[in-house]
């Protein structure tokens, strides 16, 4: 590295060079070792955690793509704070990005982001045995604050009455569906499951190649069979869940999209996927999906032009007493027990799970924040976007189906792997479902959950 | 190994330079012994102590090496991986070889020289670059190549990544990223079998094929050996392939896909790094002892 030219005898210069690669060597291996050591000294508890003694310093942001907009705008708002904006995936599809690193950043004893978004609402059941995320309700965010949340909002970040995350939307799924199509083709839009199989028969009839909703979404069981009522993933403990995958309620959803895949009414591709966006866009006629459909999905993905897409409540079976639907995601946003800037990190948080300014004016999905999930209704009426009003969310956010919960595991993934390969190959969903289960079992018990079938 | 060569050098210039080149040889070998104590032995030591090791760091002698392997996903890992590596080591032997001697063949006109360069190109790139390279290719809806994946019968994404077509998209993935150096490496040393052995052949009436089979293949072995070795190790290693995939199609195809992806479930997912540590041992194991086969088997340090 450090060659003197100066040197007058090569053999000196040589000599040199050893000594400056040893030196260097020595210095590498110092290095790898010390990193492994973390301090926990000076730590003070308040607010419910010890605190790392608090510095100035760049405010640390973790938020995936479309989060992107929310710390931008903090910013923008908020000149007078250093922000360090990290775009990672979100834990997307269960990537577990976010606790590898953490996991990581433990053993190194540095790193964390003081922030992070996550579109998953299973972190609690990691992040706060990894001693990762601050409690919230023991004295940095208020009651009053925490109070205003849609009821139920919190409860994925609620552990023993300890609050670890705040969430960023509710994701209660919808019957979305494309307005000037349905009447160009003189159909209503259906209320009850019967009705939208016999619609999506006739839609492969009449109009083949139209959609009445898509399949091949890794959260495709959070849209059909969670709102049927299906048992796959109901959650009765920290460490145990029951699993059954075969009951009446999740066979007759599975066997509705089997004759609506068969008679290709139904896509496989996946909304994200390069051939939906390439080949289906324009032919979709109705599309059950989350809340968060209507922005990102399609009028940020899909491009589809204003005033063609509205929604409309979730179908429901016929003779079921009460509505009932299902979700997908819905962010949390957590707070890091590391942070040394938690002053500033708590007023981002705060900021960005309440303030008007992006959950209901930039927000893409329906707002956790009561107060902001009014406004943003008002905006995106006032948007003019949509066709009709967004009422059907309002409604939905309070009929989402308790019994399917967030574990560790990641019920994404698994279907993601189990599921969707058999679909691709024109298996059906009926026959796949033991497998489906067992898939669930094994993760579920890797994961050392207690598990009831 | 390539030690031997250096000392063919002229009989004045050793004498000379003797002392000076002692000393050189013992500066590099220093400081290659000390970043390989740093970031080879030193976290193998680690690892194995881990691996035998629990969380709070007693002795637990083959317990994490039971539970992994007791994990519902480990015996189809392995599966993955054994059969990855036939493809990968067989393709890898036949095409490197074969391209090498036909490169060796055209001797050393222009065309050789672009092809040589052209072989490399892939290799050049870093791993997971290379790897989105494939995943673009390899969607119908976005690839350059989407007429003949359509010939195929893929028409979608989801189609050419069924699982029964994985091992296969592995090997073609690292064929184009790995092979180009191995097929220089593989020319560089048919380039060292001496002219007089070659004309001997031609003298004797030997053709290509014969030529090849018997005089250039079996002189190529240490090489070929060498290589295979590397490529074992480097392949039960798989990881970034599938990772990347299992990315790419959002959780449909190569997840938990290969024991490397496994140990690093294992650390991240499930924070049990002495569990991932016993994996990995298991996978250092199976790559010396493969190593030591060949070696033992090929006459490798044998001297020529």
């Amino acid at each position: 590295m450090t060659v003197n030219q100066s040197s007058s005898s090569p053999k000196r210069a040589l000599g040199r060079k050893r000594a400056a690669s040893l030196a260097g060597c020595a210095v590498t291996v110092l290095l790898t070792v010390t990193a492994c050591g973390g301090g926990t000294a000076g730590k003070t508890t308040k607010d419910g955690f010890a605190q790392a003694p608090q510095k100035d310093g760049a405010l640390t942001v973790w938020v995936d793509a479309t989060r992107m907009d929310a710390a931008k705008l903090y910013q923008q708002l908020h000149p007078e704070v250093k922000l360090d904006i990290v775009s990672y995936d979100g834990n997307a599809n269960g990537s577990n990005y976010l606790q590898t690193k953490v996991q990581l950043f433990n053993r190194t004893g540095k790193g964390w982001p003081d922030v992070v978004f996550s579109s998953q609402n299973n972190e609690t059941s990691w992040a706060v045995d990894a001693g990762f995320a601050a409690p919230l309700n023991k004295g940095l965010i208020s009651e009053s604050t925490l109070g205003k949340f849609a009821k139920g909002a919190n409860d994925v970040c609620t552990v023993d009455g300890t609050v670890y995350c705040l969430r960023n939307d509710l994701s209660q799924a919808v019957l979305w569906y494309n307005a000037p199509l349905m009447k160009k083709f003189g159909y209503t839009v259906p209320t009850t499951w019967e009705e939208y199989q016999k619609l999506g028969t006739k839609v492969a009839k009449e109009h083949p190649g139209y959609l009445v909703g898509d399949a091949g979404d890794s959260f495709t069981p959070e849209i059909y069979l969670w709102a049927s009522k299906c048992g796959a993933n109901h959650i009765t403990g920290p460490k145990s869940v029951s699993v059954n995958t075969t009951s009446e309620n999740c066979t007759r959803m599975a066997t509705l999209l089997d004759v609506l895949i068969k008679n290709k009414s139904m896509s496989i591709s996946g909304v994200f996927s390069t051939d939906f966006g390439k080949n289906k866009a324009d032919k979709i006629l109705l599309m059950p999906g989350p809340a968060w459909y209507g922005g990102a999905v399609f009028k940020d993905t899909l491009k589809v032009p204003a005033q063609q897409i509205g929604a409309a409540p979730m179908p429901q079976w016929q003779g079921d007493d009460a509505p009932s639907t299902g979700n997908v995601g819905g962010g949390t946003w957590l707070l890091s027990q590391h942070s040394t800037h938690l002053k500033a990190a708590t007023d981002f948080l705060k900021w960005v799970t309440t303030d008007n300014a992006y959950q209901a004016e930039k927000s893409p999905g329906f707002p956790a924040y009561a107060p902001a999930a009014e406004a943003w209704l008002k905006q995106q009426d006032a948007s003019g976007y949509f066709a009709g009003d967004l009422s059907a969310l309002s409604a939905a956010a309070s009929q989402v189906w308790p019994e399917w919960g967030s574990g560790q595991f990641s019920q994404e993934a698994i279907w993601a792997a189990t599921v969707k390969p058999g679909l691709t190959q024109g298996k059906s969903i009926v026959s796949m479902l033991p497998a489906w289960q067992d898939s669930i079992v094994k993760h579920a018990k890797s994961n050392g959950y207690k598990v009831e079938q | 190994m390539t030690l031997g060569h250096s000392a063919s050098g002229s009989a004045r210039r050793r004498l000379s330079g003797t002392d000076r080149q002692s000393r050189a040889g013992i500066a590099f070998v220093a400081a290659y012994v000390l970043l390989l104590i740093a970031f080879g032995i030193l976290p193998t030591g680690y690892a194995v102590y881990f691996a035998f090791t629990d969380a709070g760091g007693t002795f637990t002698g083959f317990s994490n090496f039971v539970t992994t392997a007791q994990d519902f996903r480990f015996m189809d890992a392995v599966g993955h991986v054994a059969l990855y590596l036939l493809f990968w080591l067989v393709s890898l032997v036949v095409f490197v070889v074969s391209l090498a001697l036909l490169l060796h063949r055209l001797a050393s006109g222009s065309l050789s020289r672009s092809l040589r360069f052209l072989f490399y190109i892939p290799g050049a790139l870093a791993g997971a670059a290379s790897v989105l390279v494939w995943l673009f290719m390899l969607d119908p809806t976005v690839s350059p190549v989407s007429s003949l994946l359509g010939t195929l019968g893929f028409d979608t994404f989801g189609e050419v990544i069924a699982p029964g077509n994985l091992p296969l998209l592995f090997t073609v993935i690292a064929f184009w990223t790995g092979a180009g150096g191995w097929i220089v490496v593989i020319y560089g040393a048919l380039n060292n079998i001496p002219t007089d052995v070659m004309e001997a052949a031609r003298i004797d009436g030997a053709g290509a094929w014969q030529t090849a089979w018997h005089i250039q293949i079996p002189m190529l072995r240490k090489w070929i050996v060498y290589m295979v070795i590397l490529a074992f190790a480097g392949g039960a290693q798989l990881f970034v392939e599938p990772q990347l995939l299992s990315l790419a199609s959002v959780g449909v195809a190569g997840r938990d896909y290969s024991l490397n992806q496994l140990t690093y479930d294992f650390a991240f997912q499930m924070n049990n790094v002495n569990g991932a540590a016993a994996v990995s041992v298991e996978l250092l194991v199976v790559s010396v002892s493969a190593a030591a086969v060949f070696v033992a088997r090929s006459g490798f340090f044998d001297a020529d």
